[in-house]
């Protein structure tokens, strides 16, 4: 069978294609999926991209966290649809109380961009399982409001029931707490991060790796991860 | 139609209509104020057979701007269209004066791209002024029915150390930042100098690439009568009103009043919907021209459009819609509210271009129609305010032969040498040198600017294959095949100071090279060209000296100029910027998997420097870093050499010999040897002393000259023998000056050894210490 992944949409997203581009290299199909259009047509799983929805205006992701399409994931993730939130996809993702916590301005106030060395922490996931526990990867980082905050309850709980899925290696990037990247809920099947998997899926337009310039493709096992578990579901 | 009522008698409105500029002929008109000069101003009068209302004296005052007529570069751009030959041509499917020249590189795809300058409005207000550079230039692009595809930034700024620059840069790079980003267009290089010739003014030019398929090909021009005029995107409001007129044709003085109101403000989410609204109306073949509003807004677009496409245009001005109720018709006339564009639509065609824009949100509004007669008629209600031929508001300008002088400071410039002054060399001395070398590439122009480019993303659209620092940005354009293209930018005031002439040529020289090092083939040129003011003849000769370099090195190169930008006036007082002119040059590249690294990535490769290493440390960094000193006469250029060079290199490339490439340029060796290292973290072990024995150089030419036509590369055991005869079978000098290793170290044998974490250290540490 096709697996079929929804890519988000709205307006302002900016990594729309290259998230579709990714699915179809992991061997799925990608579904198109617009923010005025409650409806996801049958998909098998969410991509929320990256991007800055609706301007970011207001607060990041809070507007988009609003949108019609939004209301039918958040529906969908309760009933254990597999979500995966990119960078303001997470931001989404956030606002729209799939996942806790918030993402503020990074420490140092500039917008970053660079390859971002990360540890998986959480292999348990439709988007992770083709990891090994702890395995380092490197992925493209680029956000400027990618700094992780949560109170202190929060963070426990995270930290105590194994829910930080990603964690930031070398130098934290923006003042996330913890160094956290990335967050998984209760279920597994929602998760979100800052990092950009879908720009690490294609030799020769990726991060540099040991081997070669720009051959880095860490970021293909999210989705090679989500069409494995849809298929032996 | 119902948007104009004809107004059936005289009656004095408070609005200045054409009915009663004809009854008051002697109404006194702030036409200086304007900047226009006596004889333009009677000039206007004779061409409308009266005085000009007071609509059209802002149109014609703004559209008759050095900004937007070019008045006092015509004459020289021109030969830009002139010194080609047709074997030039071929390739090129629009050339210079459409908003940017469309290139064929294959396939069916075409390609796009331009520099603008955004000076002065970025010192005024450094944040908004580079945000809106980055938006107008991808605009232009997008109105060639092109998807825009990559930004690139060539900034130049005062001295690192003092105060105000930092205030620049980083509003300028916070800028860049927001808005690129938030377009989702990767940034994949630039220039960043520092100089304190750029002091109060500093230099924010932006280039914009993008593609398309040939039938998308789009035209400014409104030719069909009967066509709709849709004003669409932003809101018009108060911002920019007389920014192009006022910023562009005055000079920076400290007494004059402060002009901050008169800078654009942006909004890169508003424009991002613009971009993908446009294509898919593009796509649906809805609109018959396009346009967009920049410098002059509609005052520009209704003229341009009217005139390119040979006809006329009747605007209902009171159909604009408006941020603020109380613009008057002169201001929206004038207004620069960014993310505008104009679009002609058939009749037929109304309801698929509504339906697209109510998709993408983006309000609209019908303000005219296109008319057979040659005729800019603008109405505010019922009274008609504009009644203008629109070639002579767009193209018929004023066109000035300005007086050229020889500088008076030229002779004893050229004559004071490094020679000449005896600067002190420290050849006997290795510890010197070693100590020359860090201090070279950890100065604020030889280091890292990673601290800058961190800051814009290069990954959005999955198809960056080479970005900063690599020595061009490159971008697959087809994903079937792989075909992509690759822009440098290049310019070196300091040369260009010492000789305009050789200056240009030098700069066209150095981003052929870097196109080529990166493995595509150079086929088009576009130019931001930076100076001071045309009224100053020393100026003007640096003007004419420069445009007749570029042209001629373009003839030599067989590549043509497909359009550019001036900007005058670039000065703080009397005293010009260096002359500027930015240099950009597009290359194409059958398969981006090609591409050449910039450095190097295995052990054990040999090192080949290709290329004749001269006595020329005038005007160098050396010069520059090491003594404080400019003069002398730049470097050499050989532009037939560096075809060669580009010719070798290509067919090294295609026979997969190189594993890495690199340009040699402002420092020289020295910096070439630095970058290859840290590119990848790859040591190595470099001697000098057959390129001192081969070329009778010292070793302080050896590492510090600035001599053209090299370039370092890498090659694996295995290709040696084919690529040193490859070498010298097609004339290239080639010597092998080292080997990479595995050793985590530099060392440069008799000078001295680093640890390649030292050397990154020195190098990265220097922007984040001034500016981070």
């Amino acid at each position: 069978m096709t697996i079929k992944i929804g890519v988000v949409t709205f307006p302002g997203t900016l990594d729309d294609r290259d998230a579709q581009r990714a699915v179809r290299i992991a061997g799925a199909e990608a579904v198109p999926l617009w923010h005025a259009d409650a409806n996801l047509h049958k998909v098998d799983a969410v991509v929320l991209p990256g991007g800055f929805s609706y301007g970011d205006y207001l607060r990041c992701g809070a507007i988009a966290a609003q949108a019609p399409v939004t209301a039918e994931i958040v529906k969908a993730a309760n009933g254990g649809l597999p979500v995966l939130g990119i960078c303001n996809g997470f931001q989404v993702l956030v606002e729209a109380h799939l996942l806790p916590g918030g993402l503020i301005r990074n420490e140092k106030q500039h917008f970053i961009c660079r390859d971002q060395r990360l540890r998986v922490e959480n292999v348990n996931t439709p988007w992770t399982n083709q990891f090994t526990q702890n395995e380092e990867i490197t992925i493209p980082l680029k956000n400027g409001e990618g700094g992780y905050i949560a109170n202190p309850e929060t963070l426990k709980r995270l930290e105590g029931e194994g829910l930080v899925a990603f964690r930031y290696l070398d130098s934290n990037p923006n003042g996330s707490m913890n160094d956290i990247a990335g967050l998984r809920n209760e279920r597994g099947n929602v998760v979100g991060l800052m990092p950009h998997p879908e720009h690490a899926v294609e030799p020769g337009f990726g991060p540099d790796s040991s081997v070669a310039m720009k051959s880095g493709i860490d970021g293909l096992k999210f989705f090679t991860s989500v069409i494995n578990s849809l298929v032996n579901a | 139609m119902a948007l104009f009522k004809k107004k059936q008698k005289f009656v004095p409105s408070g609005v200045d209509t054409t009915a009663e500029a004809a009854v008051t002929p002697d109404k006194a008109q702030p036409f200086v104020e304007l900047g226009l000069k006596l004889e333009e101003y009677a000039r206007i009068r004779e061409i409308l057979g009266r005085r000009p209302t007071s609509s059209e004296l802002a149109m014609y005052s703004v559209m008759w701007s050095e900004h937007c007529s070019y008045k006092s570069s015509k004459i020289y751009l021109r030969q830009f269209g002139e010194k080609v030959t047709d074997e030039m041509k071929k390739d090129l499917m629009v050339g210079m004066g459409e908003n940017a020249g469309v290139v064929d590189i294959g396939e069916g795809w075409a390609v796009t791209f331009k520099v603008e300058s955004h000076n002065h409005p970025s010192y005024i207000e450094p944040f908004q002024g580079a945000a809106t550079g980055v938006g107008g230039i991808v605009r232009d692009i997008l109105t060639m029915g092109a998807r825009p595809i990559a930004v690139m930034d060539q900034l130049r700024f005062g001295a690192p150390n003092d105060p105000d620059t930092a205030r620049v840069v980083h509003g300028v790079v916070d800028g860049i930042s927001f808005y690129g980003n938030c377009l989702g267009l990767p940034n994949i290089g630039g220039e960043t100098v520092f100089d304190k010739v750029y002091q109060g003014n500093p230099l924010v030019n932006a280039l914009s690439v993008g593609a398309l398929r040939h039938e998308d090909l789009k035209l400014a021009k409104a030719s069909n009568p009967g066509d709709l005029v849709i004003l669409f995107g932003a809101r018009t409001g108060a911002d920019g009103i007389g920014g192009v007129s006022v910023l562009a044709s005055e000079t920076f003085d400290s007494t004059g009043p402060a002009k901050r109101p008169a800078v654009q403000v942006g909004d890169p989410f508003a424009e991002k919907v613009l971009i993908e609204c446009c294509l898919e109306l593009y796509h649906a073949q809805v609109v018959a021209g396009i346009q967009d509003l920049g410098g002059a807004g509609i005052s520009c677009a209704t003229s341009e459009l009217a005139s390119n496409g040979g006809a006329g245009m009747r605007v209902q001005l009171q159909k604009v819609l408006k941020r603020d109720e109380s613009l008057t018709p002169e201001e929206i006339l004038m207004s620069e509210s960014q993310e505008r564009m104009m679009g002609i639509v058939p009749k037929k065609d109304l309801k698929a271009f509504e339906a697209i824009v109510n998709k993408w949100e983006v309000e609209y509004s019908v303000i005219g129609e296109v008319i057979g007669e040659d005729r800019l008629y603008i109405n505010w209600g019922e009274e008609e305010i504009v009644n203008v031929p629109p070639r002579t508001v767009a193209h018929d300008g004023p066109v000035y032969e300005r007086p050229v002088a020889f500088p008076s400071y030229q002779d004893a410039l050229n004559n004071d040498t490094v020679h000449s002054r005896g600067l002190y060399r420290a050849n006997d001395n290795s510890s010197e040198l070693a100590a020359q070398l860090v201090q070279i590439v950890s100065s604020p122009n030889q280091a890292d600017k990673g601290w800058i480019t961190n800051q814009y993303d290069r990954y959005v659209g999955g198809n960056t294959a080479l970005a900063q620092p690599d020595d061009s940005g490159m971008v697959r354009v087809s994903e079937e095949t792989g075909l992509g293209i690759s822009i440098a930018t290049d310019a070196n005031g300091r040369y260009c100071y010492l000789d305009p002439y050789q200056g240009a040529r030098l700069a066209l020289a150095e981003a052929y090279r870097n196109v080529a090092v990166g493995g595509a083939k150079p086929m088009a040129v576009t130019n931001c060209l930076n100076f001071g003011s045309p009224e100053n003849p020393e100026v003007m000769w640096q003007f004419k000296q420069a445009t007749a370099g570029l042209a001629d090195g373009c003839l030599e190169l067989g590549i043509p100029v497909t359009g550019g930008n001036v900007s005058f006036y670039n000065q703080t007082g009397d005293v010009a910027i260096h002359p500027t002119p930015v240099v950009g040059v597009l290359g194409v590249i059958d398969n981006v998997a090609r591409r050449i690294p910039s450095g190097w990535q295995d052990e054990g490769h040999n090192i080949y420097l290709l290329g004749v290493t001269k006595d020329e440390l005038d005007g160098s960094v050396w010069s520059e870093v090491i003594h404080g000193h400019l003069g002398g006469r730049p470097p050499v250029v050989d532009l037939g050499f560096e075809k060669q060079l580009g010719d070798a290199l290509a067919a090294a490339s295609e026979q997969g010999l190189l594993a890495s490439a690199h340009d040699l340029s402002e420092a020289g060796l020295a910096q070439a040897l630095v970058e290859c290292t840290l590119r990848f973290n790859m040591g190595a072990r470099v001697w000098l002393n057959e390129i001192s024995e081969r070329d009778g150089v010292d070793r302080t030419c050896a590492l510090f000259s600035e001599s053209t036509g090299r370039v370092l590369v890498s090659v694996g055991r295995e290709d040696d023998v084919k690529f040193v005869g490859l070498c010298e079978a097609r004339g290239i000098p080639v010597l092998r000056i080292g080997v990479t290793d595995n050793s985590g170290q530099l060392e440069i044998q008799d000078i001295a050894t680093w640890q390649l974490s030292d050397l990154r250290g020195a190098h990265e540490a220097t922007l984040p210490e001034l500016f981070g």
